[in-house]
């Protein structure tokens, strides 16, 4: 018996496609990259459709994100959060569990950092700092922690939990900055008070880009060494890979999903705490753009490996800034998030081609 | 192969796994294309191309899986996708014709209730009553029995016999002689491929159908039977299981293996053999009993101290249980022994030393080991799993079998690294298909038939017909042995 | 508060509630056939958009409900095509579907930003029936869709357990491999099914953009496609319940915006958004541990692909 899967028969071709014993990391590397073209191409042809020149768009994108020191920053500023949020759902992605919460473990992680800050203003940055970075992590933790027990415990689908308490995060955000934590002296905005000096990570030069970026990079090392060296490391690996031989190695599963949902939302809400207390310095409505939804793609787009995530999410990050930059040329700001569906839909396919083999085959000749 | 079905008779199908019983049938099911041959009906030659075409010619079979939808009732699940069912469903119609099947063929089913409600025979009914419903002149029944309290058999094999007093042909595979006796008016037995015999069932006995199924070229080699046995490394003292439908699946096992000895389990695939390996190695719990391990008490513990108590697994389904495909081999070789890694870090260094020594030492195969593993064959697979499982020198080995799919020369090879482990003085519980190989490495054979242990016979060529008997069900006293 | 007001809350409720309706339909259609579409956010944005960009071209806002209908159709066959032909993971292509509706609406919409629909859906007195009591102008002086919308519910009721397509189509949701064995081609009703689950989506965006709002705004819908598949597990996968869910969830939504603008603030409107939401958690659990125990629960193959190979 073959390993036929299907076959498409029109006069005298036939398609046929059969699952692939080995996948050549040839395409495992290419299909992303290809995705990515494919994605800007579709995206173009939109573009030209409606008016516009699209290398004339693409061409000031890349030079907004990449074409000055100034872009280079902000596409860094962008990069940070998407790098640490997208290093903590590639972390649960990789046991299987699919973690769509980071929005949410992102807000209570800004949330938390926040509450130091403003309940305690006058600390040393010494203490401050560690204590938000503590708080975010701790935050962002738990609330991932919440779906996890369930899905451990029941078998809970936490694919529609974490989803669910994302919306709940956001909207305890927007309790606390629309009403009990709103600055008196904001004119009525959804934000809080500054926070004192020293709840503000240190920024590099006359950039924006701040120390948030060396956790993302401490963390991407940290989580590869973990993965790739240690005892732990592994059984998330064999986990995410067979659960039954994980099961017949004495491995312990539930103890496993907790554990590895608990550290996913801590890194997320550690992007959180790092925007607060890097960018934003103070807690607000729409704190975060999206950037728990795009950590998925950046996580999935670099096959879940540590260092790939940075690079991705210094791409992605171009991307928005880029974004930003064409706002000023009539193109709207939402070509952005439709690349990155594109490019998640070409992924996708295109990972067909890694799982199975097309070919054609003529009439009388042997496959 | 020939096989010839008459209406009016119920015709049992004989044979060992592999003998080739599933794929005649999915050939005339449509599943399956025959190579070369033909296919008869009433004397006209018919193509089978699907499924559908088998129904539409008057062809039902009730495979081992039911193919049933649990939420849904039993009226539902026999109107689903029947050519006659209406676009506004007249499920009362369909409940009518239901009942006066039932009646008509003595199978007692409530067509309001749900699958999820019913017991595993009543759900066999069900997939019985759909192929009638459509039609079905020729009933096939795959391993029927397979899932049925011997209360339930014999309700089976009342309505089967109905049903051929109806006119109908009825088929039942199965690889049991007591039922075989008890319920078929024609048996025809399956040998590798080929039809050996068909014979009248009031024409035969089990001894000839023994003979006939397992044959007679067994050739059996009484090696030198070594040493003296050790300690009692594992003991079963009336140990009962479940299996994973609820069944039962080990019912009062006693038994007990030394160091320096191998134990064989001889039987039938299904009959609990799998629950004992899974039972003995922590991967299912007991419902009965007690299981010792050098004098103590390990029943129902996790797999993580059976491990640490000195019990190696060589699983059924290597790659699906045993291995991790995707990963290296050195990835592997860490699954049982990542624990005793100091520390939190893995040595990684001395891993793949210990890798490559592997490699060295059991002659695998491999292009590198640091491949995904899944590229192996077969026999690199299994021989880089047993050295694994050995090479933390393992107390208790139990192997769940062990050569299954691999080809000559691997098996001579996993088969001298089960003999060197006896020379250690590990104990080795050994459970295979293959009564050539129990009689060449076991020091005695427990026959396994139903969840019980029959009996314990030395591995002596004359007991090998008593052997034989015992895996089909016969009882001690009529095998006289 | 007066009746007068209750009243008024109510028939806002309807009103509120009748875009969940529209998606949480379309995504029980969907699910019950097997396949978890996460894109609902995404197909509402563009049927929206679609809808109010017909609505004004032609003059007529039924038109513009059929392009909606057409345009979420055509997005959920997008994921049609991954998930099903090509196996991809239905969560993560959900979710794509979701980031690539929002911007692809955000794009087209562009220039409909501030423009007024010439006509929107009526309000249309039934005669008679909108005279009751109470019950009148709470359910009979609303628009063309939610009409509708009361019709389609007892007929997808119907559908769903009387008729041998609803039948076929419970199958392939709990056990495509049993209803392939009875000759029903999951493959192509399964397509069938996620595509009308878009064109739901699509026409509940559109009634956000020319009945609710009405007019265009970019991510009008607000996390209201994410409150729908909430609400498809809250209603356990039942038409009828997830009327009720919809009027409900809608309800809290209409209550906290007159509770505010009456200056009654005893729970912050934001409590009251987070109940759709922790309610559906809540029962999700439950739902799970009885289905552990009994057969009741999400449909037996959600989210599975089905391979024949694997027989």
């Amino acid at each position: 018996m073959s390993n036929k899967q299907a076959e498409l028969r029109s006069g005298k071709l036939t398609l046929t496609w059969e699952k692939r014993q080995l996948s050549s990391p040839w395409l495992s590397a290419a299909i992303p990259i290809f995705s990515v073209f494919m994605a800007l191409f579709l995206s173009g042809a939109f573009l030209a459709l409606t008016g516009f020149n699209p290398l004339e768009i693409y061409g000031a994108m890349l030079d907004g994100a990449f074409g000055s020191a100034y872009g280079i920053s902000e596409t860094l500023v962008k990069a940070i959060p998407l790098a640490l949020a997208g290093l903590g759902v590639a972390l649960a992605f990789r046991m299987l569990l699919w973690n769509i919460g980071a929005e949410g473990q992102f807000y209570m992680g800004a949330f938390a950092a926040s509450w130091v800050a403003l309940t305690f203003p006058d600390l040393p940055t010494q203490i401050m700092l560690p204590a938000m970075f503590l708080a975010g992590a701790l935050a962002g933790g738990v609330w991932a922690l919440i779906p996890a027990i369930p899905r451990a415990v029941l078998g809970v689908n936490e694919t529609i939990t974490t989803l669910m308490l994302n919306y709940v995060a956001i909207l305890w955000v927007d309790y606390l900055v629309y009403g009990p934590w709103r600055d008196p002296a904001g004119f009525n905005f959804p934000l809080t008070a500054p926070f004192s000096a020293a709840a503000h990570l240190p920024t590099y030069g006359a950039t924006r880009v701040h120390f948030g970026l060396v956790f993302a990079l401490i963390g991407a090392v940290i989580i590869y060494i973990v993965l790739q060296r240690t005892k732990w490391g592994y059984e998330i690996r064999v986990i995410g890979e067979n659960q039954t031989a994980a099961r017949y190695a004495g491995m312990s599963i539930s103890k496993n999903i907790m554990l590895v949902m608990f550290l996913s939302g801590g890194f997320a809400g550690l992007a959180g705490m790092s925007e607060v207390s890097g960018i934003t310095h103070r807690l607000q409505h729409g704190i975060s753009s999206g950037y728990g939804y795009t950590a998925i793609i950046v996580a999935w787009l670099s096959k879940l490996n540590p260092f790939t995530i940075i690079a991705v999410a210094f791409l992605l990050g171009g991307l928005l800034v880029g974004g930003y930059n064409t706002q000023t040329m009539g193109v709207p700001s939402a070509t952005v998030s439709m690349i990155q569906g594109a490019i998640l839909f070409f992924l996708l396919g295109g990972e067909l081609l890694t799982r199975y083999r097309i070919y054609f085959t003529r009439k009388g000749e042997n496959s | 192969m020939d096989f010839i079905a008459k209406c009016g008779e119920v015709h049992a199908l004989l044979g060992e796994n592999g003998a080739g019983k599933s794929t005649l049938m999915s050939a005339l099911t449509g599943l399956y294309r025959p190579d070369s041959g033909e296919i008869r009906l009433r004397d006209k030659t018919i193509e089978l191309k699907s499924p559908r075409d088998a129904i539409e010619h008057g062809i039902g079979m009730v495979h081992q899986h039911f193919k049933l939808v649990k939420p849904f009732t039993v009226t539902e699940n026999i109107a689903l996708g029947a050519s006659t069912t209406p676009f506004l469903l007249n499920l009362d119609k369909v409940e009518a014709e239901i009942v006066s099947l039932a009646e008509k063929y003595g199978l007692k089913v409530d067509p309001r209730a749900k699958i999820w409600q019913l017991s595993v025979g009543e759900q066999q009914r069900v997939e019985i009553i759909k192929m009638l419903y459509r039609g079905a002149e020729i009933l096939i029944l795959d391993e029927p029995t397979a899932v049925l309290t011997p209360q339930e058999v014999d309700d089976l094999f009342e309505t089967l016999r109905q049903m051929a007093n109806a006119g109908c042909a009825v088929i039942f595979i199965t690889h049991k002689f007591r039922e075989v006796m008890a319920g078929s008016d024609t048996i025809t037995v399956l040998r590798n491929g080929q039809n050996v015999a068909t014979v009248k069932t009031s024409e035969t006995d089990q001894n000839k159908l023994a003979q006939l199924m397992v044959g007679r070229e067994m050739t059996a080699k009484s090696l030198e039977k070594k040493g003296q046995p050790g300690e009692v490394v594992l003991k079963l003292d009336k140990v009962e299981a479940f299996n994973d439908k609820g069944l039962p699946a080990l019912q009062c096992i006693s038994t007990e293996i030394r160091a320096g000895e191998i134990l064989g389990i001889a039987g039938v695939a299904g009959n609990g053999q799998r629950e004992l390996a899974e039972v003995v190695t922590g991967l299912r719990e007991t419902s009965g009993g007690k299981i010792m391990i050098s004098g103590k008490d390990y029943t129902d513990r996790s797999p993580k101290e059976f491990i640490s108590a000195g019990v190696a697994h060589v699983p059924e389904d290597r790659l699906g249980t045993g291995l991790v495909p995707n990963l290296t081999a050195v990835d592997n070789i860490l699954l049982k022994d990542y624990r005793n890694h100091q520390g939190y870090f893995l040595d990684l260094k001395e891993s793949r030393k210990l890798a490559e020594k592997m490699v060295e030492d059991f002659q695998i195969k491999l292009s590198s080991i640091d491949d995904p593993i899944k590229l192996m064959s077969g026999g690199n697979l299994q021989k880089m799993l047993l050295a694994r499982e050995f090479h933390s020198e393992p107390k208790l080995i139990v192997a769940v079998y062990p050569v299954r799919g691999l080809d000559i020369g691997a098996t001579r090879a996993v088969r001298q690294l089960l003999l060197e482990q006896r020379e250690q003085g590990a104990a080795i519980l050994l459970i295979s298909e293959d009564l050539d190989e129990l009689m060449e490495l076991a020091d005695k054979i427990a026959v396994m038939y139903e969840g019980e242990i029959m009996d314990i016979l030395p591995p002596t060529y004359d007991n090998l017909e008593a052997i034989g008997l015992l895996m089909a069900g016969s009882k001690c006293e009529e095998v006289g042995a | 508060m007066t009746s007068d007001q209750i009243i008024a809350i109510l028939a806002a409720a309807i009103v509120a509630g009748t875009p969940l309706l529209y998606a949480a339909l379309g995504e029980i259609i969907t699910e019950r056939a097997g396949i978890i579409n996460l894109g609902v956010e995404g197909m509402m944005l563009v049927g929206a958009v679609s809808g109010f960009t017909v609505a004004v071209g032609t003059g007529n806002p039924w038109f513009g409900v059929m392009a909606a209908a057409a345009a979420g159709g055509a997005m959920a066959s997008i994921h049609a095509f991954l998930t099903i032909s090509l196996r991809a993971n239905q969560v993560v292509s959900g979710l794509a579907l979701t980031i690539f509706g929002t911007g692809l609406s955000g794009f087209l919409g562009k220039p409909m930003v501030g423009i007024v629909a010439p006509k929107t859906l009526a309000i249309i007195n039934v005669p008679a029936l909108s005279s009751i009591p109470w019950l009148g102008p709470i359910f009979f002086r609303q628009d063309g869709l939610v009409y509708l919308s009361y019709l389609i519910v007892p007929l997808l009721w119907f559908y769903f357990y009387r008729t041998r397509g609803g039948l076929n189509m419970r199958a392939i949701g709990e056990n495509p491999a049993a209803a392939d064995s009875v000759g029903i081609n999951v493959f192509l009703l399964r397509y069938a099914y996620t595509v009308i689950g878009g064109a739901f989506a699509g026409v509940a965006g559109a009634y956000l953009s020319l009945a609710y709002a009405p007019t265009w705004l970019e991510n009008m819908t607000a996390g209201r496609g994410w409150i729908a598949v909430a609400l498809v597990i809250f209603a356990m996968w039942d038409p009828v319940k997830a009327m009720l869910g919809s009027y409900l969830f809608g309800g809290i939504d209409a209550m906290g915006f007159r509770l505010q603008a009456m200056g009654i603030n005893v729970i912050s409107p934001f409590f009251l958004k987070m109940l759709p939401y922790i309610f559906t958690v809540i029962v999700l659990i439950i739902a799970t541990r009885q289905s552990l125990k009994k057969h009741i629960g999400a449909p037996g193959s959600l989210g599975l692909p089905y391979d024949r190979e694997e027989r």
